[in-house]
């Protein structure tokens, strides 16, 4: 085994490594050597192809395919240079307050996190996308929640550049997206930070980690990793975990910390969701132009879901659609006149929901749907219906309902029996629900009775390690995370700089 | 042939599942698999062998109810069978169902060809792909 040593070590370079490894970065001009692992491959921008499963394959993780241990929820997340931001949207939200206020992390406040975030959104090029760029999938979601009176709402977009591909989620073909590939990598490799592809953590140690780097497999995508395939061991004065809410909690557990920090993998949400598709009777502008523009928000506290737009691609659409054969078909034949709403359901943090690790320490997702998250996406989904009918579409397919094809004419009467058997009868494994959005497993908090670090991402008991991720929610954030990870992280990286003499 | 020695079987169920599958020449079907194989090989083992026994399930469970294989029935019969398990009360067998449709559904619309035929046409030059 080859030994190698830093000062400061970065697991993952997603929204929260990749902004320790731009805030630390500064420290190297002092001498100070730093690393990030990433287990990803590092893309070259012509390898973004914009081709489905290609890109799912090369980007997710499982090819974002990875499973709830009983098999009925897919959850997807980023594995590459730039971890979740390379196939993130880039929606940009500011951590609400009423949510952060509900986290009640001592030491943490509101406004220090928005302050921060603000300055993220800024570096990002954050904002709202131009009226004449935004799609007709977009502009009919605004049309139907006004004429329902439903408060509509503007993302802002990390983006630069835009050509309108709608490709986000599988990488933008045009380096358009500003995630932590496009600024903040670059800028801490600038500065003389290290990142290591194809690199993964098995074990973190006494400031030490075992780690395997991967060869690149014959006609994979992306660079080979800069260090020799084989495992080595990294020693590190400081440690910071960013391996998302699934692989960090999934790491600590198979190094044996379950025993000081009994809250390890506990407190996961990840937002279920599902798509409610629309049909209009004349194609529209849906898969050009950027695909995510709007929200409704509203029904966040008192019915426990959210509704942005969204547009997918053929198989992950096929797959989202419930059921299967003539009926399933004719709505993917209707493809370019198809609209999309995303049903995100508000879960909350509870005693069963967690990351556990397998007897080989693969991460293991256990996840029972709660009965208010279940009532959010049902509401969620025949409000959803409400709006796409409001915007003129003549059918609509309800993956809560028995019959999925509902069509304009009956559509109040069945909505209502949609519901009422929903409601009734929720199938997990029939209704098809992924997550993209996953949070907790080392939530911040006082101690190790309540939590697994303190609100500076500084794990408990242990002054040399620190999390700097999604895991940390204490609680689900109830909105697109991205931008409250990045200021978290930079809480994490000022407590790391200014402890850097005594740490080092 | 990625799930089952027996490419009737694998066949008749896709065909179920996404009707136009029904018309796909060899070259279709070749393409079809090599996506499923794709998208299969990191898998665990387990998870193929579990797959290939829902497939076997499949093919001999109708005998019970209907006196022949999955096979041998008429499409309206093989729809049936598909939606009691979709809908079966043991969420183990619903998930099961839901597993080899995610791969079906995979192998057919993970094709260029597919994604064309239903009038897919995201391009990465977005807004000017349109003039």
């Amino acid at each position: 085994m080859k030994r190698v040593g830093y000062d400061i070590v970065i697991v993952g370079s997603g929204a929260g490594g990749g902004t320790v490894a731009q805030e630390l970065s500064p420290l190297c001009r002092q001498g100070v050597r730093i690393a990030v692992l990433e287990k990803g491959p590092r893309l070259r921008d012509h390898e973004f192809t914009g081709r489905e499963l290609e890109m799912a394959g090369a980007l997710y993780e499982d090819g974002g395919g990875f499973l709830t241990a009983d098999g009925t929820m897919t959850i997807a997340f980023g594995c590459a240079y730039g971890g979740s931001t390379v196939v993130y949207t880039g929606t940009s939200m500011l951590p609400p307050e009423r949510v952060i206020r509900r986290w009640d992390v001592p030491g943490l406040t509101h406004a220090d996190l928005d302050c921060r975030a603000r300055k993220f959104m800024a570096e990002n090029n954050a904002h709202l996308l131009e009226d004449d760029l935004i799609n007709e999938n977009n502009k009919l979601f605004v049309e139907g929640c006004r004429k329902l009176n439903y408060g509509v709402q503007q993302f802002p977009v990390n983006i630069k550049g835009c050509r309108g591909s709608s490709l986000c989620n599988l990488g933008c073909p045009n380096q358009a997206k500003q995630g932590t590939d496009r600024v903040q990598l670059p800028r801490a490799e600038r500065n003389g930070v290290e990142v290591v592809t194809r690199c993964q953590v098995l074990t973190v140690g006494d400031q030490t980690l075992a780690v395997r780097v991967a060869a690149k497999a014959a006609g994979a995508k992306g660079d080979p990793s800069p260090w020799e395939p084989g495992d080595y061991q990294v020693d590190a004065k400081i440690i910071v975990l960013c391996a998302g809410a699934v692989n960090t909690p999934a790491l600590l557990l198979r190094s044996g910390m379950q025993r000081s920090l009994p809250r390890l993998g506990r407190g996961f949400t990840t937002h279920p969701a599902f798509i409610i598709v629309g049909e209009h009777a004349r194609p529209i502008t849906n898969f050009v132009g950027f695909p995510k523009s709007y929200y409704v928000d509203q029904f966040a506290e008192s019915e426990h879901f959210v509704l942005e737009t969204c547009m997918y691609f053929p198989f992950i659409t096929a797959k989202s659609l419930a059921g299967f054969g003539a009926p399933h078909s004719s709505f993917m034949r209707a493809f370019p006149r198809l609209q999309m709403i995303l049903v995100l359901a508000c879960d909350e943090a509870d005693e069963y929901n967690r990351v556990s690790v397998d007897n080989a320490g693969r991460p293991v997702v256990n996840y029972r749907f709660q009965h208010e998250a279940t009532r959010g996406l049902i509401r969620g989904a025949t409000t959803s219906a409400k709006i796409l009918f409001a915007a003129g579409a003549v059918r609509v397919h309800m993956p809560i309902a028995r019959d999925t094809a509902i069509e304009s004419r009956d559509a109040a009467r069945r909505l209502e029996i949609a519901e009422i058997e929903a409601t009734a009868g929720f199938q997990p494994g029939k209704t098809p629900v992924s997550a993209a959005h996953p949070q907790g497993g080392c939530g911040m908090g006082s101690g190790p009775a309540n939590s697994v670090t303190d609100s500076y991402g500084r794990v408990h008991g242990l002054p040399w390690l620190f999390v700097a991720d999604a895991s940390l929610f204490p609680n689900s954030l109830e909105i697109n995370p991205y931008v409250t990870i990045m200021a978290l992280a930079d809480r994490v990286a000022q407590r790391i700089r200014e402890e850097v003499p005594a740490l080092l | 042939m990625p799930l089952n020695p027996d490419p009737a079987i694998f066949r008749a169920v896709v065909s179920t599942i996404v009707p136009e599958a029904a018309a796909l020449d060899d070259q279709g079907w070749h393409d079809l698999h090599q996506v499923i194989e794709a998208l299969l090989r990191d898998r665990p083992e387990s998870l193929k062998r579990q797959l290939r026994l829902f497939l076997g399930a499949i093919q001999w469970l109708p005998v019970v109810r209907y006196g022949r294989p999955f096979t041998r029935l008429n499409p309206a019969t093989r729809t049936r069978v598909l939606a009691h398990l979709q809908n079966d009360r043991i969420q183990k067998v619903r998930v099961g169902f839901w597993g080899l449709r995610t791969i079906v559904l995979a192998g057919y619309y993970g094709r260029p060809q597919a994604a064309q035929a239903i009038g897919y046409a995201a391009s990465p030059r977005g807004w000017e792909a349109l003039k």
